[in-house]
């Protein structure tokens, strides 16, 4: 197995009042895809962005091994310390439309968290856009142009690189494939595993997809009403779930074959 | 009498706009069969929601419907053409939301916040019928309960805001249902709902159509949701129909290329660890783009391919 990245103890979060995310524990371990599934108010993205600090967590501890193999506390940095670390953590937005400013070039897109972290010169972050860019398979033509004159599949190449031009160790994708098409999306899912492949990334997946969760992740959380009701491998938590919300959920897919017809648990009977 | 509540023949739709003409819809052709659930499913683009709106005369300008039928033959009245009655006509103001009637995918923006969900329901009976303001409150709360709407007698008061999504799609599936529609149109109704939520709409759907025999055509590009409530479907690509048969036919074993690739491309329980078959990959340098004319198979089931692709098929086929 290989070492762990992020440590989440004990993490809560509430707003106003509603408790968004309870008393919610997990590890993530280099270069794993790890699934956080839910319905919608499960807590699945503000536990998201709480491990990112995008928004801050009311309790808990959230440690992170950085580049150097340290470990050090996200949940108790100040703004100004955690920006040298956000390098190494990026996230990848649902909505390739809203996600990318409109008034910038594709080159101005990229070249901003380089920008921002102060990395290289002018002709050296050219190299690094011009490599980031192959690497979500966009042309070099696309550099001057901006984000209305391209598709939602080619936005989300964009989002990626922007995300990955950094060399992040840890990218949060939140529902980044929910508003694509099924062909591009799985695409964009080939793309997102080669890549993890040759950066060696670690991606926390929020999804309420659960058959593209299926495919893409090694382990799962499955949230109910701010808590991990349960977690283990995608094999263990398809195959064999334990507890009934697991199972409501995994009902109620609808299967491509239709003769396995579709015959959804009852909410209600369960007690959920 | 017609088995076919709708025959769609050659229906072309243009878009004219400052940059070329686009071509929403070419040569489109297919029935909607009384009784059954026909799904039409695509991706973004290939027409499907263009074709719904069609058949409820809702395409406006720039838009237009440059040519083709829309063959409707209600129960009660004589049949006519829906693309040829001219803009005023009153059998329009009949159809939409009376004999014909749609299921948005947004419930929040389908629903006016500012009336009670009692009052956009009677409305649509208030609208089509000749009843008193009581009777149409009292049909509407009937219907609100058939959706599985609890304890109505207060809900019927409250505003749509005080709903969840899936509870405000019951709503707007009241809405639809409340003057017996012989065509519910369902333009991507579970789309923006949980999975759990999408189970129950999706079974409340088809039991519902199953109750009142009517005819639904239910438009997605979730081969899943087609798989479980179509009996037909009709595979749509950059605004032409490729494949129109039964649900076993399309989905369990595709003639053409693009409905393979849809398929292959949705990520299943056998994917796990692989790449994921993509429509490019599987449909290779077919070409998609040049039209085909849609032929009959022997099974029955249309699809529109090159000739010689045809006759390879049929020689296999027998």
């Amino acid at each position: 197995m290989a070492d762990p990245l992020l440590e989440v103890t004990g993490l809560y979060k509430s707003f106003d009042g509603a408790t968004a995310v309870d008393n919610v524990s997990f590890t993530v371990s280099e270069s794993e895809t790890l699934g956080i599934v839910g319905e919608s108010g499960s807590g699945k993205t503000t536990l998201a962005r709480c491990v990112l600090r995008a928004i801050d967590p009311d309790q808990g501890i959230v440690r992170f091994r950085t580049y150097d193999g340290e470990w050090t506390k996200l949940h108790d940095k100040t703004d100004d310390e955690l920006i040298p670390l956000r390098q190494q953590m990026q996230m990848v937005f649902q909505d390739p439309f809203s996600s990318l400013n409109p008034r910038m070039t594709v080159q101005e897109i990229l070249e901003e968290p380089l920008i921002i972290h102060g990395i290289g010169d002018r002709s050296s972050r050219r190299v690094e856009v011009l490599d980031i860019l192959a690497k979500v398979q966009l042309d070099q033509d696309s550099l001057t142009r901006y984000p209305h004159a391209f598709s939602g599949g080619q936005r989300q190449r964009i989002g990626i690189a922007r995300a990955l031009i950094l060399r992040p160790k840890l990218v949060v994708c939140d529902e980044s494939v929910s508003a694509l098409d099924v062909s591009v999306q799985a695409q964009i899912i080939n793309l997102l595993e080669d890549l993890q492949e040759e950066f060696g990334l670690t991606y926390l997946f929020v999804a309420h997809d659960l058959s593209v969760v299926h495919h893409i992740c090694d382990r799962i959380l499955v949230m109910h009403q701010g808590r991990v009701v349960e977690q283990g491998t995608v094999q263990e938590v398809f195959e064999n779930p334990k507890e009934d919300y697991t199972r409501l959920l995994l009902s109620a897919i609808p299967s491509p074959d239709p003769d396995e017809p579709l015959n959804p648990l009852d909410r209600k009977s369960l007690g959920l | 009498m017609v088995d076919n509540l709708l025959e769609i023949r050659d229906l072309a739709v243009e878009f004219g706009t400052d940059i070329g003409t686009t071509y929403a819809l070419r040569e489109v052709s297919f029935d909607v069969p009384r009784g059954k659930i026909t799904a039409i499913v695509g991706e973004s683009g290939s027409g499907k929601s263009v074709t719904a709106n069609c058949i409820m005369r809702l395409i406006q300008s720039p838009g237009r419907i440059t040519g083709g039928q829309i063959h409707f033959s209600p129960n009660d009245v004589t049949a006519y053409d829906i693309a040829a009655l001219p803009d005023k006509d009153p059998r329009l103001l009949d159809l939409r939301g009376g004999s014909v009637s749609m299921v948005f995918q947004e419930p929040m923006t389908a629903l006016s916040p500012v009336y009670t969900v009692g009052n956009q329901v009677a409305e649509a009976i208030l609208c089509h019928r000749k009843v008193s303001k009581e009777e149409a409150f009292e049909e509407a709360a009937d219907m609100l309960r058939r959706v599985g709407i609890d304890d109505v007698g207060r809900r019927i008061h409250q505003y749509p805001f005080e709903f969840s999504g899936g509870m405000r799609q019951r709503v707007v599936i009241a809405m639809a249902l409340v003057c017996h529609p012989q065509l519910l149109i369902c333009d991507e109704p579970t789309t923006a709902l949980d999975v759990t939520i999408q189970a129950e709409i999706l079974t409340l759907i088809r039991d519902l159509q199953k109750d009142l025999n009517n005819s639904v055509l239910f438009i997605t590009h979730d081969l899943g949701v087609v798989a479980q409530m179509a009996d037909q479907v009709v595979v749509m690509y950059q605004g032409r129909v490729l494949e129109v048969g039964s649900v076993r036919q399309v989905l369990k074993t595709p003639v053409h290329p693009y409905t393979r690739g849809l398929l292959a491309a949705i990520p299943g329980l056998a994917t796990k660890g692989e790449r994921l078959a993509t429509i490019a990959s599987v449909v290779g340098d077919a070409d998609l783009i040049t039209p085909h004319p849609l032929v009959t198979l022997a099974d029955g089931r249309q699809v529109s391919l090159p000739s010689d692709q045809l006759a390879a098929l049929e020689l296999a086929n027998g």
